[in-house]
Order: structure tokens, then C-alpha cells, then sequence
């Protein structure tokens, strides 16, 4: 293990962060041991770095260097720091679930509207439920590395929900998560089983409250979509512009499912997300999209790999970057065909924009097909913007910025139209805007 | 009054000299056609009164209503009224031609200190206009000039054209890829537009285009400069004598 | 899709057993001890009549190589090679100085006459010279420098390609006899250091061909290299070396064979290519080693680093390779952009059937301003195959207005095998315009269909597809290679018909 990665800011060995953070956390005895499993493995392979192909471009013992101490539970000050992001940043008509510095604050949360419809406990309670045997299998996911065993280790929280088959959700549920702690870190993890035939919309919201910066999330949400439901899920992450982000999907779709996948990244100065989509049932439509709007000397990565288990899958991805100044974005996006899995249909587009010289645009998609009965491909572009269609724009009077803006609205649009929920994308069009009228 | 003033332009486009000194006066309500063969400087004209990057002025002036125009941006050139109809109107995936014309229209006004148009009015308009020149609604919606036919993006620009109501209307090569048709009814939209205080300079390899927009003044363009001007009759002859004639007088 | 059965039960047939070239040819040769020492590496030298500062590379090469590890980074999966195990220098037991074909061993001339390669030039060394203006033209010249085992065995064309100025001989010989230029080139494109097997191959290469194009010289003729790995157990290292100096321009052809065995054959070669301002070098490769037999026994591992460096401003350099044979392929012919307005190709067509493994691709590297790079792949995985594209495409903060397209497509047959696709796509500045785009398919069942109902057989149907699917790369091959490159890929995948 890297020693000069293995100290937290104090200096003090990341053995002790554990070791400190471990009255905190919750669980039976047989999750601690669970839990103490996970630490062992990060300890032995420490932060990811660039020689770790699957984290080649975001080398976080470069970009980030150590794990920041837990954030406390938050205080009554806090809460009300965080009561005032809920507002700022709720969706009109959703119900919502809030974690702060990594702890669920039920009066911040529409608990009562949701459970006449869903069933929702707390990652806290599960976990010190000894008489579930099962309670450990919420630290277990399908794939691993050292961030997402370090999220296992110490999680302090999160929210378990599960929707019964064939329930139709009337609102989407919305998880916020908010930072109100400087220089401390939040480990969350929640777990979201979508019964058959369930339509639902969840949307994901990530943001810093009042003056919160320099802070850390790690983020796993494990997400199982049963056979003919209609999912859409929605990522906003826009935490502070000093903050880290590092989250971590697991979803299983099954059978005649429709996914209908977004993230949006417009904040923190180092962010992945990365998702593994499972497609396990035969029949399932996912689309899978992004966008990335960074600038100054963000650092974003989305990462995802779709697996195609079964046969007869649809699987589209449309994936935008919008890189400003010396930012750096990142897109890593595998299509796995298993050998069963044919009459295939993967496809995957990535385009990134470069607004500046200094910017940085590094794609890698992949295919790895093992059934030849399918239909994939992907393609990738990177560049500036089109001179001809700037001077189109601007000898019809629109001023440089504005015709930038323009285009590069179309240019996210792509993604964006992804969409199905019409005011979920009028939603994300506006956070787009917002960017735009910051940058110029 | 003269609108446009072109003096002694000399213009480069990487190390070579494309216009060796051309000189031009357009006044308001006048119609000038710009004729001459490929390579002799017409397009490039055109693209640096509009101010297209790439082009370098090494000497000469332009004035525009009595302004220098080249110390301008292309976008205030645009809200000063310089329109250039584009020879190949680009396609813009993504923007709506309702969004574009609205937005051009509004960053115009918005430069010259007008109000911005009401969205009924600006509806209204569109309409109007676009009724007259057989647009259909549907092709509003679509991304600008995306899988629109030949025709269908010359009659976008003067749809433009009509809505942004410039006083110098430039037209690059207006009938390059247009049938007969399309170029009649592109021709008609131009014609509603001429009025006293607008002028328009049409730039053509053919004299065809000049059955269907009668110019005022004929100027014939070579290797760089103006060797002839005239009436509307010096197109005729050039179609019936060619341009070798002028290859020399350059 | 079951309509393929057929095809690719025949596919499955045919392998590896068939191999055309898996003949031995039974002659002498002198081999140095098994296995690796500095020993070994002085042996080589020695054996070679080189100079001292030769001997101190290859040591220094050799000090280094004992640090490293092997990659393990591509898809490919092997028992591990146990580099003491083999014969680091075979050579055919000379009679004596080999300066003619006349004078070389007939059964080594037997073996090239059946893998058809063109030494019909040796009426040529025997004399009778060429009279300008009497040539055929339609029949284009090739010298020849075959590499038997480790030791180049004849260079055909010499005395002509003398006349133009132009430098083609052993590297052995050029070691020997252009000492300056060898030094000033030798590593400055693959550095000692570079990886496992370039390093290795810096300490132990044997021979190879060594090309100079003067300022100026358009290579009359197209120059090529017949590789053959005939002894058992012996790797093969030849070291290519190629300067095409300021507005120069060669075509340079490898070949490649190996007779048919049971146990691994390693092959680990390193081709540098220098291009100085305004020259050219165009670069192919059809490659046929032995691939292993029906069990996945035997094979060639096939370990090459090959780059191009256009070091000067408005130089070109195009890799074109087609690649049906080896066990194992880890090969990524590259290009260093490093000249203004230079320009990198990189055209592939990489057949995998039985349970050959290939992990190909290029890297194009764009550093000076202007470059532009253009990859197209042609991928066909058949039998229980692994065929991966891997490929870096890479411009630098100060590479201006860099330019690249990448096409690579992917055709599976059965569904026992594996295509993958893995680029790196990396821009470090808003003026490079990159495009890349990658698709994997099946043959059309329509297509087939259509082609069956017109009369051919489905393995014909198929090897039409293929041969349509391959066109754009073939079309990069010199005439004669092209149609010796349609020829195997028919043979690498037709059924019983082979």
C-alpha cells in the first residue's frame, strides 16, 4: 500500500480513520466483520491511480491524494443550513429523501407521502437489524474496487427502498444529498428494488449547502429493476466547485424493462460516476446519456459499462462534454455482449466540445463482444466548435457568446432530449442554461 | 445617399492577394448585380463585407452608411443591416429555425436599442412571411437548414431576409443548385423585398439570375477588380460574348 | 442466424491444419547454446563481426531487460515463456561467404520457390543485367532480402539499387559498413528501453534489413523482406531499419512463414522507420506464420514493436498489414507525428480463426502542428478466436489543429469467438478534430442468401463478404501483395475447399 495515500489530512494513518469512524458505524457484528473485509481490501490496494486501467485518466492519488476524516452528524445549525438547500433545490412535485454530511434526516423528508406507496427504511437500520440475515448483503456489490470497498467499509447511511410490484409511483422520488461540513467526507449507499411492472422516476440531486466546500462523497447506489417496469432515474450532480465526487451504480434490469438512464455533471472539482448496467432479462430497452459541463480545473469522469447478459437487449448511450478553460473531461463507456447474449443492439455516441486551448478531452469506448449475432457500435468525436456555423449564427446578428451558447445547447441537446419526462428535461435544459449564463 | 462605399480593397486569403484594389459604391434603393467568372474574387467580396474570418484586408476601406465596417464584429455588422444570403447556407443540428429567428432577430434589436419583439407579433410575422414563400411550418421546427432541399435553404435565407429587414441585402450566387422553380419563387421573395431605402448587391456566374431580379447597375468582376460597369443590358452581352473579353483588361 | 451453421462448421475445419507454408526445410545450421546470458549476447556479436559500441548496446539492452517485467495489459493468454528455454541464434550452416543466390544452400532456394516469394531475379545475379528501357514495365521489380531464421540470406537487387543511391542490405552488413548512419538511427525511434520484447530484441536481434533512401531518391523499385523461422525452438529477433532522408520515398513489403510445429515459436521483432522532412515511407505486411493446429497446439508468438517516426516537416508514413497467421498477435505498427503537416496511416486487416489470439493496433501520436492520422481496421474473428483492436490516438497541448479519423469494423463468424474494440482517444487542445467510429457485425444473412441463390457456395458467398469487408485495406497493398493477401485470407477461411 501507498503510504503517503494511506494518511488523511491530519496525518494520521487511514487505519485510524476506520478505526475512528467505527463507533459510527452501523451494523450487526457480522456486518463489522462485513465491513472490516472491505477496509482490508482498500488498505491493501489504496486510492486508484493511473495504473489502474480502468481509472487510466482519473488519477485520484494525483487529483485527490487522501480521504478526508467523516463528517459529524449534523447539527441542529446544519440541518438548517441544509433545510434551505432542500428548498433551493427540490423539484416542484417530487418527494423527497434527504441525506446530510451522510446521514438521513427524516424531517427534511416527505417520509409520510412515500410510504402509502413505497416501503423505505434507513441503510442505518437495516444494517443494525440483528435479526436480518441478510442485512450484509447490502454491502456486497457485483463488481468492486477500492472506493466502492471503502464505501462498504464505512457507510454511515442511506436509504432502502422498495416499491412493490405493479405500484405506478405518482410522483418521482427525489434523493438529495447535501454537504454542510468543510473538509470532511461522506460515505452513503443506498439500495432501490423496483418491483415488476412499477413505473417510476427517481432523481438524484447533489449539492453543497451555504458556504460548505472542500468536502468528499462517496456515493454506491444499488438499483434492481424487476421484469416490465418503466425506470427513469436522473443524476444532477452540481457539488461544490472544490468538492470531490465519486459515485458508484449497480443497477440489474430485468426482463421487458425500459431504462431510461441520465447524469448531468456541472460541479466539484473532481468527480467520476461510474455505472455498471447489468442487462439480465431478455427484452430490455436502456438508454443510457450524459453530459459533462466543466470548466476552471474540474476534473469529470463518467465511466459506465453495460453488460449484456441476455439476449435481445437494446442498449443506447448518448454522451456529451462541454470542456471550458484547463478542465478535463472524461468518458469511458464498454458494451459487453456475453456469448448467449445475441441479436444484440448496442450502440454509443460520444462527442466532446473543447472551448478552450488548455482544455482536455480523453474517450475510450469499448466493445467486447463474445455472440456474433449482434448489431454494435460506437463512435467518438472530439473538437471545437464549428467556425462556419459560428459565423453562420453571427453574421445573422447574434454576438459571439450568444452564438456559442446557442450551439452549444444544441450540441448537450442531444443528450438532453434523451429525456422521456418532459418537465425533468425542461429541468436539466435550465441547469444547462444556468451554466451557460455563468460561463459568459 | 451611398449605402455601401468600397474603396481600393486588397484582400489575402493565406499569402494571396484575391482582390487587388476593388472599388464599389451602392446606393440606397439600388440593385447591383456582380458578374464574372469562377476565381475572380465575387464570393471573397462577399464573405468580407459580412466579415467571414480567414480573410486578410491589406489595404482599402469599406463604409456602411458612412461607418468603417471593418473595424466591426460580424454580429454588429448584422445589426447595422448587412445581410449576406450564404451560397451554402449551413445546417445547424439541434437549433430550431423558430429558436434561430427568433433569437437573430431579438440579438438585432436588442443591439440597436429596440425592444424585443412580442411572441405573437413575432409569430405573426413569421408566418406571414413564410406563407408567402411556401414554407411550410413543419420545416420551422426542424433544426436550421437540417434536410432541407436546395430550395428549401435558399428560401430559409430570405425568409431571414424578409424578417430581419436589412437595408444591404448581399445574395451569393442565389441560383447555384436551384431549379428553375425554386429560383422563381426565390426570386419573387427577393423582389417584394426591394424597396427605396434598401439596397441589395447580387452576386452571380449566370445571367439567368438576372432575368428574375433586374438590376440597376452591371459590374463585371476579374481577376480582382471591377473592369466594367453598366447597365442591365452589359449582362446580356456578356452572356452572348463570355468573359474571355475581360480576362485581358484585368 | 442458424443459417451460418454451416459456415462456420466449415470455418472450424479448416483451420490451422491446413496451413500452406507448415513444410520444414531440411539443411544444417548452426545454432548458439539454449537460453540467455551476456554470454549469449556476446556470442551473437561475435558471430556477427561487429564493432565494440554494437556489443555495449546490446549488453546495456541486455542489463535492462533483465528488470523488466512482460506486459500483461493485452487480451491475449499464454503459458508463460520460459526465456531460457530457447535458441537465441540459428543460422544456416554457411558454406562459405554468401554473396550471390547461386551460391546458397538450394534447399533454403527450394523453400522460398515454394512459398513463391519473387527471387526470379536470379537469372539477374547471375548476370545478365538489365537493359534500360527493355523491361516490362507492367511487371514491377522487387529486391529481396530474405531472413532465414535469424540470418539474412540474400539481397537480390543490389547492384541496381546501388546505382540509385539506395542503401538495402543486412543490417549485419550496414552495422559493419555504415556504422554512422546505423548509429545516428539505430533506437532513436524504439529506444532500448522501450518494452519487454523491444528491449529484449535490442539484446539479442540476429539480423534484419537495413534501408537508406538518399535525399531526393524515389526507391526505383519496391524493397522486401522474406521472413521464415524454420529451426525448432529458435526465436526469431530481425531488427528492421529504414531512413527515407529529405524528399525520398520507399515502399517497403515483409513477408512472413513458418514451418508447421508443435511447440511455440517466439518471434519478437523491432521495425524503426525515420522519415525526414517531405519523405515518404509506405510500409506492408502480410503475415502467415504458423498459427497452431486444430487443437490450439504449436504457433507463432508473434511480439513486435513497430514505429514510425516522421520526424521531419510533411513527411508520411503508412503501416499497412494483413495479418492471418501466429498464435498470438501483439503488434501496434505507430507513428510519431512529430514533423509539421505530417501525416500517419495505419490500414489493417486482421483475420483470427482457431484459437489464435490477436491483440493489434496502432498509436498515432500527434505532436507537431498540422498532423493528420487516418486508421482503418478490419477485424474477422472465426473459430474460438480473440481478436481485440486496441488503439491510441493522442494529441498534444501543442498540436495544433491535429486531425484524425478512425474506422474499425468487426465481423464475427460463429459464435464461439470474441471481437473487441478498445481505442484511447485522448485531446489535449480545442484545435484537434478527432472521429472515430467502430461498429461489429455478423455477415449478413440477406447477403449470403442472395449470393447462394446466385450460384456460389456458401464458402464462396463468405469469402466474397470477407473479401468486400477488407476491400478499403486491400487497396493499400502494393498489386503484387494484394492479390497474395486475397489469396490467404480465401485460404484462412474457406471450408474443405482449401
Amino acid at each position: 500500500m501507498n503510504v503517503a495515500v494511506a494518511k488523511t489530512g491530519n496525518g494520521r494513518a487511514v487505519s485510524d480513520l476506520f478505526a475512528s469512524a467505527e463507533g459510527r458505524l452501523p451494523g450487526s457484528p457480522g456486518v463489522a466483520a462485513l465491513r472490516r473485509e472491505a477496509f482490508e481490501t482498500y488498505e491493501r490496494l489504496g486510492l486508484p491511480h493511473r495504473r489502474i486501467e480502468e481509472w487510466k485518466y482519473t488519477d485520484l492519488r494525483a487529483l485527490v491524494g487522501e480521504v478526508l476524516p467523516l463528517a459529524a452528524a449534523p447539527d441542529a445549525a446544519a440541518l438548517k443550513r441544509a433545510a434551505e438547500a432542500v428548498t433551493a433545490h427540490a423539484i416542484a412535485g417530487a418527494r423527497k429523501l434527504v441525506l446530510v454530511d451522510g446521514v438521513f434526516a427524516a424531517d427534511l423528508s416527505d417520509v409520510k407521502a412515500l410510504a402509502s406507496e413505497v416501503s423505505i427504511k434507513t441503510l442505518r437500520e437495516v444494517l443494525a437489524d440483528e435479526a436480518n440475515p441478510a442485512a450484509g448483503d447490502l454491502l456486497r456489490t457485483a463488481a468492486t474496487d477500492a472506493v466502492i470497498s471503502l464505501n462498504a467499509a464505512v457507510a454511515t447511511d442511506g436509504v432502502v427502498v422498495s416499491v412493490a410490484d405493479g405500484t405506478h409511483l405518482s410522483a418521482p422520488i427525489q434523493l438529495i444529498h447535501i454537504a454542510t461540513a468543510a473538509g470532511a467526507s461522506a460515505f452513503t449507499r443506498s439500495h432501490l428494488r423496483i418491483g415488476k411492472g412499477v413505473r417510476a422516476t427517481l432523481v438524484e440531486t447533489f449539492v453543497a449547502a451555504g458556504k460548505a466546500s472542500g468536502y468528499q462523497v462517496n456515493d454506491a447506489v444499488i438499483l434492481w429493476i424487476g421484469d416490465d417496469a418503466d425506470v427513469a432515474h436522473i443524476r444532477l450532480m452540481d457539488d461544490a466547485p472544490d468538492a470531490v465526487n465519486v459515485s458508484s451504480h449497480f443497477v440489474t434490469v430485468g426482463a421487458a424493462v425500459k431504462f431510461n438512464f441520465f447524469n448531468m455533471t456541472t460541479g466539484a472539482a473532481v468527480s467520476r460516476l461510474q455505472g455498471f448496467i447489468t442487462l439480465s432479462g431478455e427484452g430490455s430497452e436502456l438508454s443510457a446519456n450524459g453530459v459533462n459541463l466543466l470548466q476552471k480545473t474540474e476534473h469529470g469522469d463518467t465511466t459506465l459499462v453495460v453488460d449484456h447478459a441476455v439476449p435481445n437487449c437494446v442498449s443506447r448511450e448518448t454522451f456529451r462534454a462541454v470542456i471550458d478553460d484547463r478542465a478535463h473531461s472524461v468518458f469511458q463507456g464498454r458494451i459487453i455482449v456475453r456469448p448467449d447474449a445475441q441479436k444484440t443492439d448496442g450502440k454509443m455516441m460520444t462527442r466532446a466540445l473543447l472551448l478552450s486551448d488548455e482544455a482536455e478531452a480523453d474517450n475510450k469506448p469499448e466493445l467486447e463482444i463474445f455472440a456474433d449475432d449482434v448489431s454494435c457500435g460506437h463512435g467518438a468525436t472530439a473538437g471545437a466548435l464549428d467556425d462556419s456555423l459560428l459565423f453562420y449564427l453571427k453574421a445573422r446578428g447574434l454576438p459571439e457568446k450568444q452564438a456559442q451558447a446557442l450551439l452549444i445547447q444544441a450540441f448537450v441537446g442531444e443528450a438532453i432530449e434523451q429525456i422521456a419526462d418532459d418537465d425533468l428535461r425542461e429541468h436539466v435544459i435550465g441547469i444547462a442554461e444556468r451554466w451557460l449564463e455563468r460561463r459568459s | 445617399m451611398a449605402l455601401l462605399e468600397v474603396k481600393d480593397l486588397k484582400v489575402r486569403v493565406e499569402e494571396r492577394e484575391i482582390l487587388h484594389g476593388l472599388t464599389l459604391t451602392v446606393n440606397e434603393g439600388e440593385v447591383h448585380a456582380i458578374m464574372g467568372p469562377n476565381g475572380s474574387g465575387k464570393s471573397t467580396l462577399s464573405h468580407v463585407i459580412a466579415g467571414k474570418p480567414g480573410y486578410e484586408v491589406t489595404d482599402g476601406q469599406i463604409f456602411f452608411k458612412g461607418e468603417d465596417l471593418l473595424e466591426m464584429s460580424p454580429d454588429e455588422r448584422a445589426a447595422k443591416g448587412v445581410f449576406l444570403a450564404f451560397q451554402y447556407p449551413v445546417e445547424i443540428p439541434g437549433v430550431a429555425t423558430m429558436t434561430f429567428l427568433r433569437t437573430a432577430l431579438n440579438a438585432q434589436r436588442k443591439a440597436r436599442g429596440e425592444s424585443e419583439y412580442s411572441t405573437p407579433d413575432f409569430l405573426k410575422k413569421v408566418r406571414e412571411v413564410s406563407k408567402s414563400l411556401n414554407i411550410p411550418q413543419d420545416m420551422l421546427k426542424r433544426g436550421v437548414n437540417v434536410g432541407f432541399s436546395g430550395g428549401e435553404k435558399k428560401r430559409n435565407e430570405v425568409l431571414q431576409m424578409a424578417l430581419f429587414e436589412p437595408s444591404l441585402c448581399i445574395l451569393d450566387e442565389m441560383d447555384s443548385g436551384l431549379d428553375i422553380d425554386a429560383l422563381r419563387i426565390a426570386a419573387d421573395g427577393v423582389n417584394a423585398l426591394r424597396s427605396p431605402k434598401r439596397a441589395m448587391v447580387v452576386i452571380t456566374h449566370y445571367q439567368r439570375l438576372l432575368n428574375y431580379i433586374v438590376p440597376d447597375v452591371v459590374h463585371v468582376m476579374s481577376k480582382g477588380r471591377v473592369v466594367k460597369s453598366g447597365g442591365k443590358d452589359l449582362a446580356l452581352e456578356l452572356e452572348a460574348s463570355g468573359y474571355a473579353q475581360f480576362e485581358d483588361a484585368a | 442466424m442458424p443459417a451460418v451453421q454451416e459456415t462456420v462448421e466449415r470455418v472450424k475445419r479448416i483451420d490451422v491444419d491446413q496451413y500452406r507454408y507448415g513444410f520444414e526445410t531440411l539443411i544444417e545450421s548452426e545454432k548458439a547454446p539454449k537460453g540467455l546470458s551476456e554470454e549469449i549476447v556476446k556470442f551473437i556479436s561475435q558471430k556477427k563481426n561487429e564493432p565494440a559500441w554494437m556489443l555495449q548496446w546490446r549488453l546495456e539492452a541486455y542489463r535492462r531487460w533483465l528488470t523488466m517485467q512482460e506486459p500483461t495489459w493485452a487480451r491475449v493468454d499464454y503459458p508463460k515463456i520460459d526465456f531460457q528455454d530457447l535458441y537465441y541464434y540459428a543460422a544456416p550452416k554457411p558454406k562459405k561467404t554468401v554473396t550471390s543466390l547461386d551460391e546458397i544452400d538450394p534447399e533454403i532456394l527450394k523453400t522460398y520457390e515454394k512459398l513463391g516469394i519473387p527471387l526470379r531475379e536470379v537469372a539477374m545475379l547471375e548476370g545478365v543485367e538489365p537493359k534500360v528501357g527493355e523491361e516490362d514495365p507492367a511487371r514491377r521489380k522487387i529486391a529481396v532480402d530474405a531472413v532465414f531464421d535469424s540470418v539474412s540470406v540474400a539481397t537480390t537487387f543490389k547492384a541496381e539499387l546501388k546505382k540509385a543511391g539506395v542503401i538495402f542490405m543486412p543490417i549485419s552488413e550496414a552495422i559493419r559498413e555504415h556504422p554512422e548512419l546505423v548509429q545516428k538511427y539505430l533506437g532513436s525511434v524504439v529506444p532500448t528501453s522501450d518494452n519487454f520484447y523491444a528491449t529484449l530484441n535490442s539484446a539479442v536481434f540476429s539480423d534484419g534489413s537495413f534501408v537508406y533512401v538518399p535525399p531526393g531518391v524515389r526507391c526505383p523499385m519496391e524493397l522486401s523482406t522474406y521472413f521464415r523461422i524454420n529451426e525448432r525452438n529458435t526465436g526469431q529477433f530481425e531488427r528492421t531499419l529504414i531512413i527515407a532522408d529529405k524528399g525520398s520515398y520507399v515502399s517497403y513489403l515483409e513477408g512472413c512463414t513458418a514451418p508447421q510445429r508443435d511447440e511455440n515459436q517466439l518471434h519478437a521483432a523491432v521495425v524503426e522507420l525515420v522519415a525526414l522532412d517531405d519523405a515518404e515511407i509506405k510500409y506492408s505486411t502480410v503475415q502467415n506464420w504458423y498459427p497452431g493446429n486444430s487443437e490450439g497446439k504449436g504457433g507463432i508468438y508473434n511480439f513486435v514493436t513497430k514505429r514510425g517516426d516522421c520526424r521531419g516537416a510533411n513527411s508520411k508514413i503508412s503501416w499497412t498489414q494483413v495479418e492471418t497467421g501466429s498464435a498470438i498477435t501483439w503488434k501496434y505498427p505507430s507513428c510519431i507525428l512529430r514533423g509539421d503537416n505530417s501525416r500517419g496511416e495505419f490500414y489493417s486487416i486482421a483475420i483470427s480463426n482457431g484459437f489464435q489470439q490477436v491483440d493489434s493496433g496502432t498509436k498515432m501520436i500527434h505532436l507537431g502542428k498540422n498532423t493528420s492520422s487516418r486508421i482503418i481496421s478490419k477485424g474477422i474473428a472465426a473459430g474460438k478466436s480473440q481478436n481485440t483492436y486496441r488503439g491510441l490516438v493522442t494529441a498534444h497541448r501543442k498540436a495544433l489543429g491535429a486531425r484524425n479519423f478512425t474506422a474499425c469494423d468487426s465481423l464475427l463468424i460463429g459464435d464461439k469467438c470474441g471481437a473487441h474494440t478498445v481505442p484511447y482517444i485522448e485531446a489535449k487542445n480545442s484545435s484537434a478534430t478527432f472521429e472515430h467510429e467502430a461498429t461489429t457485425s455478423k455477415i449478413s444473412e440477406d447477403v449470403l442468401f442472395y449470393c447462394i441463390q446466385r450460384g456460389l457456395s456458401q464458402e464462396e458467398a463468405v469469402g466474397l463478404v470477407v473479401n468486400g469487408f477488407v476491400k478499403d485495406v486491400l487497396q493499400q497493398l502494393p498489386m503484387e501483395f494484394a492479390v497474395e493477401a486475397q489469396k490467404l485470407i480465401s485460404i484462412s477461411l474457406e471450408g474443405s475447399v482449401g
